[in-house]
C-alpha cells in the first residue's frame, strides 16, 4: 500500500552541530488526520521542513504518495500544501494576490485560479477581504489565509505546523470544522499543536517526537487506552470538612467543596458515584482534571528523558 | 511542470516583481530620474560646457550614454538584491520553495523583473536626456543589446548578492564598496584615453568600462574598447554568473538549512 508519506531513518544536522533528527521513522496512511506532538525543538518543523523542500536533510528517505523526494522533488511537492507556524506571505500584497501568485507558482492559469481562489476565500471567511493589504488582517485572517494559501492547488496532503496558535475559541473551532470536511472529502492532513485536545478530537494517529527521535508512533485509540488512571475534580453539593476514611478511592482535598479523584482505567463511573455516595458525598458537577492526552504525552517525554539520563549516565560511569 | 506551465509560473513571479516596483515607483523610478537630471545639469550643463568636446562630442553627449548605463546597472541590481532579500527575510520565498517551481524559472523571473525595472529606468533617464541634448542612436541593435544584457548581468549579479545577504547591511556593502567605484571608474564621465598608460592598463580590468563604452559605441558611435570586446566580456560574465546563480539556487545556499 502506498502511504501519504513515508519517512525512513531521517536525520538532520545543522551546521552548529545540533542534531536536530536523529533517524525518524514515521508512516502516515492514505486520508489520514495525524498528529505530529513534541515539545518545542523536539524536532517537528524540522522535519516538516525537510519533507515541504525547505531544509536539506543529512541522511534518510522521505516518500510522498510513492515518489522520492530526492528523485522524484516537483511530484513530491505538486502533492503537498504547507501552513507554516509563522506568517510568511508578503504583508504588502493584497491577499486574492497572495492566492493567485501561489497558484501560478503550480502553473494554475489565472481564470481557473481565480474561481478556486474565490471558493477557498469565500469558505474561509476572507473573500471580503480580497483586496486587503495582508498587513491590515487580524491574527486569526492571516492564518486562513495561509489556509487558502496552502488548498489553492488542491493538494493531497496538507500539512499544518501549528495552524491554531493564537486563535481565540471561536476561530480555531470553525478551523477544527474545516479541517474536519477537509479529511472527509479525501485530503491526508498532518497536523502539530500545542493545544492537545486539538490532536486528540481530530486525529486518527499520532506521533511523538522528543529530542529528535519518534518516542511513540500509533494510533490515538490504541494510546488513549494505555492511560490507567483518569483524574476527576468534583464539585460537591455540601461542604467536605474531613475526607473520608478507609475510603476505597484515592482522593485529594482542592477546598471544602472540591476534590479530586483518582480512578483506576477497570472502574466504572457507576462505582465512583456508589463509593462517594457510601460515604455520603453528594457531587454537583465533574470535569478531567487535565486533558487525557496531555498526561499521556508528559508521562512519554519523561520516559524518554530518564532513558537518556540513564544511558548517559551508564557511558559515563563505563 | 509541463513547458505551459513553466511559462505561467515564470510569468507569476515576473508580474509580481513588476508589479512591486510599480507600486513604490516613488521610491523606485522617480530618485534615478531626479539624481540624473542633476548629472546633467551639473556635470552636462554647469562643469560640461568649461570641458569642451571630448571624441568630437560636447561632453553632456559623451557623458549621456554613460549616466544612462550607470542607471540602468544600479536599478537592475539594487532591484533583485532588494526584493530577493527581503523575500528571504520575511519568509515569503517559501512559497517558491515549496511549490514545483524549477530554479531555472525562479532565477528567471527574478532577472527579469530586474531587467525591467533596470531598462524602465534607463528609458525615464534617456526621456530626461532629452530635455539638455538631442539624441541620434548610431547603431540601434548594438545599444540595445548592450543595455539589455547589462541589465540581464547586474540583476544575477544582484540576486547573487541578496543569496548571500544575512543582514540589510550585506546588501549595501556591494553597491557602496564595489558597484558605485567601479560605475565612476568605467569611463562614464571620461575617456580612458585621458589617463596615463598605467591606468589606461588598469581600467582596463574594469568590467563596467566595457559595458558604458558598448553602449556609448551603440549611441555615439565612438568608444575606447572594441564593440566586439564589449559583447565578449558580458557574454562570458553573465553564462558563469547565470551558472553560479543557479548553482546556489539548487543548493539552497541561504534559503534552506
Amino acid at each position: 500500500m502506498t502511504h501519504a508519506l513515508k519517512i525512513t531513518n531521517l536525520k538532520k544536522t545543522y551546521d552548529n552541530k545540533f542534531q536536530a533528527l536523529k533517524g525518524i521513522d514515521l508512516e502516515v496512511k492514505k486520508g489520514d488526520f495525524f498528529a505530529l506532538l513534541g515539545a518545542n525543538g523536539a524536532g517537528k518543523s524540522t522535519a516538516i521542513g525537510i519533507i515541504c523542500s525547505l531544509v536539506n536533510k543529512t541522511a534518510g528517505d522521505v516518500s510522498v504518495f510513492g515518489y522520492d523526494l530526492e528523485k522524484d522533488r516537483e511530484a513530491v511537492q505538486e502533492h503537498i500544501g504547507l501552513v507554516p507556524q509563522e506568517f510568511n506571505f508578503n504583508i504588502w500584497e493584497p491577499v486574492i494576490e497572495i492566492i493567485l501568485n501561489q497558484a501560478g507558482y503550480y502553473g494554475i492559469e489565472r481564470p481557473v485560479a481565480r474561481k478556486r481562489a474565490e471558493e477557498l476565500l469565500k469558505h474561509l471567511d476572507l473573500w471580503d477581504k480580497r483586496d486587503e493589504q495582508a498587513q491590515n488582517l487580524s491574527g486569526g485572517m492571516k492564518r486562513r489565509l495561509m489556509i487558502a494559501r496552502a488548498l489553492i492547488h488542491n493538494p493531497k496532503l496538507l500539512i499544518l505546523d501549528e495552524p491554531t496558535a493564537g486563535v481565540d475559541i471561536e476561530i480555531r473551532r470553525s478551523m477544527w470544522d474545516f479541517l474536519k470536511k477537509l479529511n472527509q472529502a479525501g485530503t491526508t492532513i498532518i497536523l502539530t499543536t500545542h493545544y492537545l485536545e486539538e490532536a486528540e478530537s481530530m486525529c486518527n494517529n499520532i506521533a511523538i517526537l522528543n529530542k529528535g527521535e519518534v518516542v511513540e508512533s500509533t494510533s490515538m485509540k490504541e494510546l488513549l487506552s494505555r492511560l490507567q488512571v483518569e483524574t476527576f475534580v468534583l464539585d460537591l453539593k455540601e461542604p467536605l470538612d474531613k475526607l473520608p476514611d478507609n475510603c476505597e478511592l484515592t482522593i485529594k482535598q482542592r477546598d471544602s467543596s472540591t476534590i479530586e479523584v483518582e480512578l483506576d482505567k477497570s472502574r466504572s463511573l457507576n462505582y465512583l458515584f456508589e463509593t462517594l455516595s457510601k460515604h455520603n458525598i453528594r457531587v454537583m458537577s465533574m470535569r478531567n482534571k487535565t486533558n487525557r492526552l496531555e498526561e499521556l504525552f508528559i508521562n512519554l517525554v519523561e520516559k524518554s528523558k530518564n532513558k537518556n539520563n540513564n544511558s548517559a549516565t551508564h557511558e559515563a560511569t563505563t | 511542470m509541463k513547458a505551459a506551465q513553466k511559462l505561467i509560473a515564470f510569468k507569476t513571479i515576473l508580474s509580481k516583481e513588476v508589479m512591486r516596483f510599480l507600486r513604490i515607483w516613488v521610491q523606485t523610478l522617480v530618485p534615478p530620474a531626479i539624481t540624473m537630471t542633476l548629472y546633467f545639469v551639473i556635470f552636462g550643463n554647469l562643469i560640461g560646457s568649461q570641458i569642451g568636446d571630448m571624441d568630437g562630442f560636447k561632453y553632456i553627449e559623451y557623458i549621456i550614454p554613460g549616466l544612462i548605463m550607470m542607471s540602468v546597472i544600479t536599478n537592475s541590481y539594487s532591484n533583485v538584491v532588494s526584493t530577493f532579500f527581503t523575500a528571504k527575510m520575511f519568509g515569503h520565498i517559501q512559497e517558491m520553495l515549496i511549490s514545483p517551481v524549477p530554479n531555472h524559472i525562479i532565477l528567471m523571473g527574478y532577472i527579469g523583473g530586474g531587467m525591467a525595472r533596470g531598462l524602465m529606468v534607463g528609458l525615464i533617464v534617456t526621456i530626461v536626456s532629452l530635455f539638455f541634448s538631442s539624441l541620434t542612436i548610431a547603431h540601434p541593435f548594438i545599444t540595445i543589446a548592450v543595455v539589455v544584457l547589462t541589465s540581464m548581468l547586474f540583476s544575477i549579479a544582484g540576486l547573487i548578492n541578496a543569496i548571500y545577504a544575512k543582514s540589510f547591511d550585506d546588501i549595501t556593502i556591494i553597491p557602496t564598496f564595489v558597484l558605485t567605484p567601479l560605475t565612476y571608474l568605467g569611463g562614464v564621465f571620461y575617456s580612458i584615453n585621458m589617463l596615463s598608460e598605467f591606468w589606461q592598463n588598469v581600467s582596463l580590468a574594469n568590467p563596467v568600462l566595457y559595458m558604458v563604452n558598448g553602449f556609448r559605441y551603440g549611441i555615439l558611435g565612438v568608444s575606447d574598447i572594441s564593440p566586439w570586446a564589449s559583447f565578449s566580456l558580458l557574454g562570458v560574465f553573465i553564462v558563469a554568473m547565470y551558472g553560479f546563480a543557479y548553482y546556489l539556487l539548487k543548493k539552497g545556499v541561504g534559503i534552506r538549512s
